[in-house]
């Protein structure tokens, strides 16, 4: 969907500015908030394409007037109540009033290392053969899904190379919505500043891309 | 530490309304039995003091080092960089861009916060805000300047943004006059800004 965390390109949020020395955190509840987040998402409850889609579907002005943790936040307490793990009551209360949904697993100490090891994998078998090789002309469709998608607005029929074949992966645009893994080839595409942006100069944009978001340059 | 900004109470007694609101989150989630406070405190000693951008300088410092493992990082980085002990969540599917005297590469995640976590940690806050995020893809020698960084005009910016899971480590160039440095001499000046591509490696840091 075209939301708020959609900001490439978009102008008049100010320069970069780099803290020196930065802390890893820099506050008590952003450690807490962060580590509820990965925990939870450990429960497998649901995937990381669902949890982005929950902090993504934010209203437009909480979401560009809150902090990275603050969405973090939000997004996790609109995932626990689509899914009935908690009420809105126990959140405002911070008790419990219900009994707890089962879970597929709860994190505990020991395990971390382990699954943080793991990882999550994106990639998958093909279902079918890749569509394009790099050298391969493009272009982006001009499509608006209405849930989630990874498809910059700025890309938008726009004519790209392929660069590089990452793979089958898990396409977010289903995986979002309980659709299953509907795997399908990743491309690295590569655009001229000047197709982009109308820019002068010898500069290029990549970006990674879905089959489904491209289509043949005839 | 202060900074600017906020008003800081770090002793507890006058929460914030948002540090409020986890706290009372973490509670119900523990008494529900979905988390167990153990492991959210073995998650954040994890990120705050063991994985972060040491990591990525030793791939780069043994890049620069050692021929076989610069090529074996550009045809699977991802199994090269686990040689290191370097793997997992927001890192199983690496690529390394390395920079040359004409291309300079240079990594954002327009739409989230997209971070390869086991060579460079957490990201920074810059990392993850609405300037940065935005303003990379339209104007990356602009970006550059905000972090002092100017480019010859003719040397090629290629910015990558990673909308998927792949995450990508830049390779930056080696300093001149560093002929026999050993790796960790050689990893102690590569900044984790020289890795995402928004700082050069150099010689006097």
């Amino acid at each position: 969907m075209n939301g708020p965390q959609d900001m490439g390109g978009m102008m008049g949020f100010g320069p970069v500015a780099p803290e020196a020395g930065e802390p890893r955190f820099h506050e008590e509840w952003e450690r807490r908030a962060f580590a509820l987040t990965l925990a939870m998402g450990a429960t497998g409850t649901w995937n990381i394409d669902a949890s982005r889609h929950a902090r993504e579907t934010l209203p437009p002005l909480t979401y560009w007037s809150s902090s990275y943790y603050e969405i973090w936040l939000e997004g996790l307490i609109k995932l626990m109540g689509e899914r009935g793990l908690v009420s809105a009551d126990e959140i405002r209360t911070g008790k419990s009033a219900e009994p707890p949904r089962g879970v597929a697993r709860v994190l505990k100490a020991d395990m971390v290392a382990g699954v943080l090891a793991k990882g999550g994998p994106a990639n998958r078998s093909a279902p079918a053969p890749a569509r394009f090789k790099p050298g391969d002309k493009i272009r982006i469709r001009n499509i608006h899904p209405q849930g989630h998608t990874r498809l910059p607005r700025y890309a938008h029929d726009h004519a790209g190379e392929i660069v590089r074949v990452h793979g089958c992966h898990v396409f977010p645009d289903s995986s979002a919505h309980g659709k299953g893994d509907d795997p399908h080839w990743l491309y690295a595409v590569r655009f001229s500043v000047r197709e982009l942006w109308g820019h002068e100069g010898p500069d290029h944009v990549h970006i990674d891309l879905w089959e489904p978001y491209l289509e043949a340059t005839p | 530490m202060p900074h600017d900004g906020h008003d800081h109470d770090h002793q507890g007694s006058e929460l914030s309304p948002v540090a409020l609101r986890v706290k009372a989150l973490e509670s119900l989630l523990v008494e529900k039995g979905y988390v167990d406070p153990a492991a959210l405190d073995v998650l954040i000693e994890t990120y705050e003091t063991k994985v972060g951008p040491r990591n990525g300088a030793r791939v780069v410092a043994r890049a620069w080092c050692d021929p076989d493992f610069a090529d074996w990082l550009k045809r699977d980085a991802t199994a090269a960089i686990a040689s290191l002990g370097f793997q997992g969540r927001q890192g199983e599917h690496m690529v390394a861009l390395f920079n040359t005297a004409q291309v300079h590469n240079m990594v954002v995640c327009t739409l989230c916060s997209c971070y390869p976590w086991p060579v460079l940690g957490l990201p920074p806050v810059w990392y993850k805000s609405p300037p940065y995020r935005s303003r990379a893809v339209l104007d990356p020698r602009g970006v550059l300047a905000d972090f002092g960084v100017k480019l010859p005009e003719d040397v090629e910016v290629r910015v990558w943004d990673s909308t998927a899971e792949v995450r990508y480590l830049v390779i930056p160039l080696r300093p001149a006059a560093t002929d026999g440095w050993s790796e960790e001499r050689l990893a102690a000046m590569v900044s984790r800004d020289a890795v995402i591509g928004t700082g050069l490696a150099k010689a006097s840091a």
